[in-house]
């Protein structure tokens, strides 16, 4: 028994012959991290704000192919269709130019990239070293189905739900105090 | 009470009386004076009734331990024999005379109370050295006389002679008491106890392993404090302290201590050969050296301070040939009639207005107007002289007789080298020390010229202290026979040959300078010479004070003036010059001590100013550089902060994780 | 599937958020960055949960739980970044340097002679002008 599984991984390790859905989460991987990049760099704000759009998507995509359906989807709902809003909105709000700024970077450019780099060297470094051979077996049942969500999350994470909600809600309230004018400085 | 308690309270009366006359001098001065006086007084009686119950019997111990304090104990010690009682009798006697004497020559004196509450603190640190049994507890002493001979050598402090004589004694001292201490402490380890008893005890068993390092470390501190060659140059400077100071001090009292010390300690000198005749050398060098001096002095304290460098040769010389006895007696004798000396150099200082002897030469009638210093100053210098049958005779001629027993081998506790050294120099000496008492008497008061001034009587305070201590000046040799018993036991009285050479010597040392006197006497009317002082009706110390200064102002510096009518001038020929400056030796020692002290010092200044200095100053403003550059990065901006972090953190993450795997290969 | 490339891929995301985070000027850029970031994490927990098979699924309900403080946070940085818009007239980050050492901050109340360098930003003007305020007062 162990000795099929270990052949089992052994077959499946190999980083040449890579499974059909290991492709597909490349390929998506490789549009999602452009897209993050493009988000990062773009001179014009509101095209970063569409960029982090296709970003986020793909990142959707992504929690597909890994079988976590529902996460999938409030990642849609709620990034793509909230948070996204929320930051268009921001930008509206504040007078962001439309069009190339070329302000949009700060001084601080080159340093940020050098730790940036510096960061993503290690950590890839590290990730590499360590999951080298490990393998996600994605057969069987999806673990991520709105089901299984649903079960885990009402069974065993009710508390910590329920005191989210209350999270929530003080968030709602700080942000209206925050953005409330001031009408007796503003006289 | 018994003689034990007595003997404490002696030291004791005048320290309390010192201590109250500090507390109390500013809020009640009226009881400055009976603070100063009667404490004194009192360790005075009590000293003499000590003296009378010890008897010259055996020697009284009595010792208490206050704590344990080590290895070598230290116990609070009395260790009372013949030499002990007596010379505290002088101590109290001279330091009441004083105390009384300064009473008058002080009387308006601004300082005064803090001058008697020293001089009662320092009667009491000789009284302690006298008494103490214990090497720690007399050292204590010791010290104690250092400083308050510093600060009464710097009484007035407002002239610039004072401050540095006072200096000067201080550091010279001091520079005998380094080895001095280092020698106790080696005496100690080698004998194991401070008790002056238990060394004796252990140098009769023979357990004293390095006689001679131990006894030259000794007599450096003893040449220091008793003013013997090469350390003696402080003496004679110090006279710019007042007059009482000279007496007390540098007469009778201090510089006795360095040879009370030896004799007391003579079986430690005495195991060491080489040490004996290092001291009758020095000794010589010394007898010799501030005779020539003393007959080329100008100012009246300055020869009668060398005289007392010369008369502490001589009790150096008598330890020098092992006989404490005589050594102790010509202390005794010298005490006394030195003490004469110096106060009544006071009264005529204060009457003529100056301290120099030109300046006297050409007065008149000072004789006349100042009647007891003369006569008591006349029987003290012929004691001086040792002219039979004064005090100062029979003194010298026991010192004389010990040596010539030493020296043809009669006595055998010292080497004949010793002896042979001592008996001529002081033979040498007797000449000398006559030519300039003869000198010293006949330029003070047989002057020719305007009369002196009368300034009225001189107070009864000040004669009448002359003429008490004139009792033992004239008469104490004649107890010769009876002091034997106080002492080792053998006999003092003087010999026939030596009492007739020395005697013979020295009124051939008189009579030449009387003749030279006579030659020169002439030319004192062609050559006026000398200024009075602008106050003579002031009080003594005042005047005397003034006197110093002028003298400078007047003859150029204090030793040596220009005066033709001088008699020792004539007899000292080619060797006048060198002998005025002490034969060079204090511009010997700031060649060969002071200057090169001055370059260090200089040197250090350099390095701490420009080389320490440099450092602390560097650390200063590389902090403060540091500060202007961190500053800098303090920009407000969140995302520099941020990357800086992120960049450290990272740095950290990396060398945990590279670590970790060097570790784990390893 | 191996598990390195959601891990690799998170890695890769966070540092360019992390990029963004330090290189952007506008406020509500930086913020995108941030849920770059956030997003690069929520890639992690689902990866990890999946690769483990938890029972409990912590991965899935932290990743549920990291969403919604996700949409709590850029509601709140939002309204800061309002706020400050309001105040400042910029949502530039590097402008916002009230904490800068500066030289204002160095004389003691009393030298009011001193007057403030005329080319100071416009966002830091007002800042130094109430710290003189403060000084008078």
């Amino acid at each position: 028994m162990t000795l099929a599984a270990a052949a089992a991984h052994s077959a499946h390790s190999g980083f040449l012959s890579p499974t059909g859905i290991e492709i597909a989460f490349v390929l998506v991987g490789i549009a999602t991290l452009g897209a993050a990049l493009v988000t990062v760099t773009t001179k014009q704000l509101v095209h970063a704000a569409l960029w982090l759009v296709v970003a986020l998507g793909g990142l959707a995509v992504e929690y597909l192919l890994l079988t976590a359906e529902f996460i999938a989807w409030v990642q849609v709902l709620i990034y793509v269709g909230s948070v996204v809003v929320l930051l268009l909105f921001g930008l509206m709000l504040t007078k962001a130019p439309i069009g190339r700024s070329p302000d949009a970077d700060s001084g601080n450019r080159w340093a940020a990239l050098g730790v940036a780099v510096a960061a993503a060297g290690a950590l890839v470094w590290v990730v590499v070293d360590a999951f080298r051979t490990t393998w996600i077996d994605l057969d069987g049942p999806a673990q991520g189905s709105t089901e299984v969500t649903g079960t885990f999350l009402f069974r065993h994470w009710v508390l910590p739900f329920e005191a989210l909600s209350v999270l929530l809600l003080a968030a709602l309230v700080g942000a209206i105090v925050l953005s409330r004018k001031r009408s007796k400085e503003q006289s | 009470m018994t003689t034990t308690t007595l003997a404490v309270l002696v030291p004791l009366l005048p320290f309390l009386g010192a201590a109250a006359g500090l507390l109390l001098g500013r809020t009640a001065p009226g009881y400055v004076r009976p603070l100063a006086v009667l404490p004194t007084l009192a360790a005075f009686v009590l000293a003499v009734v000590v003296a009378s119950d010890q008897g010259g019997g055996r020697a009284i111990d009595a010792a208490t331990r206050l704590t344990p304090t080590g290895s070598v104990p230290i116990d609070l010690a009395l260790h009372l024999d013949g030499f002990a009682v007596l010379v505290a009798v002088l101590v109290g006697l001279v330091a009441t005379c004083v105390q009384i004497y300064s009473t008058a020559y002080l009387r308006d004196d601004p300082r005064y109370p803090s001058y008697a509450a020293l001089v009662s603190l320092f009667t009491a640190a000789m009284l302690l050295v006298v008494y103490s049994g214990d090497l720690m507890v007399l050292l204590v002493g010791w010290e104690i006389m250092g400083i308050c001979s510093y600060f009464l050598v710097g009484h007035y402090w407002e002239t610039p002679e004072a401050r540095a004589a006072s200096l000067k004694a201080f550091l010279v001292t001091k520079l005998g008491d380094v080895p001095f201490l280092i020698g106790l402490f080696a005496l100690a380890a080698d004998t194991g106890t401070f008790r002056i008893t238990g060394i004796l005890g252990a140098v009769a068993n023979g357990g004293l392993d390095h006689p001679t390092v131990v006894a030259l470390l000794l007599l450096a501190g003893v040449a220091g404090k008793s003013a013997q060659f090469p350390l003696h140059t402080w003496l004679p400077d110090a006279m710019a302290g007042p007059t009482p100071v000279s007496a007390l001090i540098h007469a009778a009292t201090m510089v006795a201590a360095g040879i009370y010390f030896v004799a007391r300690l003579l079986p430690v000198f005495a195991q060491s050969g080489a040490a004996l005749v290092v001291l009758a050398v020095m000794a010589a060098i010394t007898m010799i050296g501030s005779g020539l001096a003393a007959l080329a002095q100008d100012d009246i304290k300055r020869v009668l301070a060398y005289s007392t460098i010369g008369q502490l040769g001589y009790m150096a010389g008598a330890l020098a040939v092992g006989d404490r006895g005589a050594a102790v007696f010509h202390l005794l004798s010298h005490g006394a009639f030195k003490a004469v000396l110096f106060l009544a150099a006071g009264v005529v200082i204060h009457a003529a207005g100056t301290n120099s002897l030109a300046a006297m030469s050409r007065m008149g009638g000072l004789a006349k107007r100042i009647p007891d210093a003369y006569w008591t100053m006349t029987v003290a210098l012929l004691a001086l002289a040792a002219i039979p049958p004064f005090a100062g005779f029979f003194s010298k001629e026991a010192v004389l007789v010990a040596a010539e027993h030493t020296a043809l081998g009669d006595r055998h506790v010292a080497p004949v080298a010793a002896g042979w050294t001592v008996l001529v120099a002081g033979l040498l000496a007797a000449v000398l020390t006559a030519a300039y008492a003869t000198r010293l008497w006949l330029l003070a008061f047989r002057g020719r010229g305007t009369e002196v001034p009368d300034h009225g009587r001189q107070p009864v305070a000040m004669t009448a202290v002359l003429w008490v201590l004139a009792v033992p000046t004239i008469a104490f040799g004649l107890t010769v026979g009876a002091i034997t018993d106080w002492f080792d036991g053998h006999s003092l009285t003087p010999s026939v040959t030596t009492a007739v050479l020395s005697t013979g010597v020295g009124l051939v040392g008189g009579l030449l300078t009387y003749g030279a006197w006579r030659h020169t006497s002439a030319l004192a009317a062609r050559t006026p010479v000398g200024t009075v002082v602008a106050h003579p009706e002031a009080e003594p110390a005042l005047v005397e004070a003034e006197a110093m200064t002028h003298h400078t102002a007047g003859y150029g510096d204090t030793p040596g003036t220009p005066d033709p009518a001088d008699p020792g001038r004539l007899l000292l020929g080619p060797l006048h010059r060198h002998a005025a400056t002490g034969f060079h030796l204090d511009a010997l020692y700031t060649t060969l001590f002071v200057r090169p002290v001055q370059a260090a010092a200089s040197l250090v200044r350099f390095l701490d100013r420009e080389v320490v200095d440099t450092y602390v100053r560097g650390s200063g403003t590389g902090a403060r550089w540091l500060g202007t550059a961190v500053r800098r990065a303090q920009t407000g901006n969140v995302q520099t902060y941020l990357s800086a972090l992120l960049a450290g953190s990272l740095v950290l993450a990396i060398a945990a994780v590279v670590f970790a795997n060097v570790n784990a290969g390893s | 599937m191996h598990l390195a490339y959601p891990a690799v891929l998170a890695a890769l995301l966070f540092c360019t958020g992390l990029y963004g985070v330090l290189a952007r000027r506008n406020a509500i850029l930086v913020l995108m960055s941030v849920e770059l970031m956030l997003n690069a994490v929520n890639l992690n927990l689902v990866a990890f949960d999946v690769w483990l098979r938890d029972t409990l699924h912590s991965g899935q309900a932290l990743t549920l739980f990291t969403i919604a403080i996700a949409a709590a946070e850029i509601g709140i940085g939002l309204a800061i970044v309002l706020a400050v818009h309001r105040n400042r007239g910029s949502s530039d980050v590097d402008r916002l340097r009230d904490t800068a050492e500066t030289d204002a901050a160095e004389t003691l109340p009393g030298d009011e002679a001193d007057e403030i360098h005329g080319t100071e930003d416009q966002a830091t003007a007002p800042a130094g002008k109430a710290k003189k305020a403060e000084a008078t007062a």
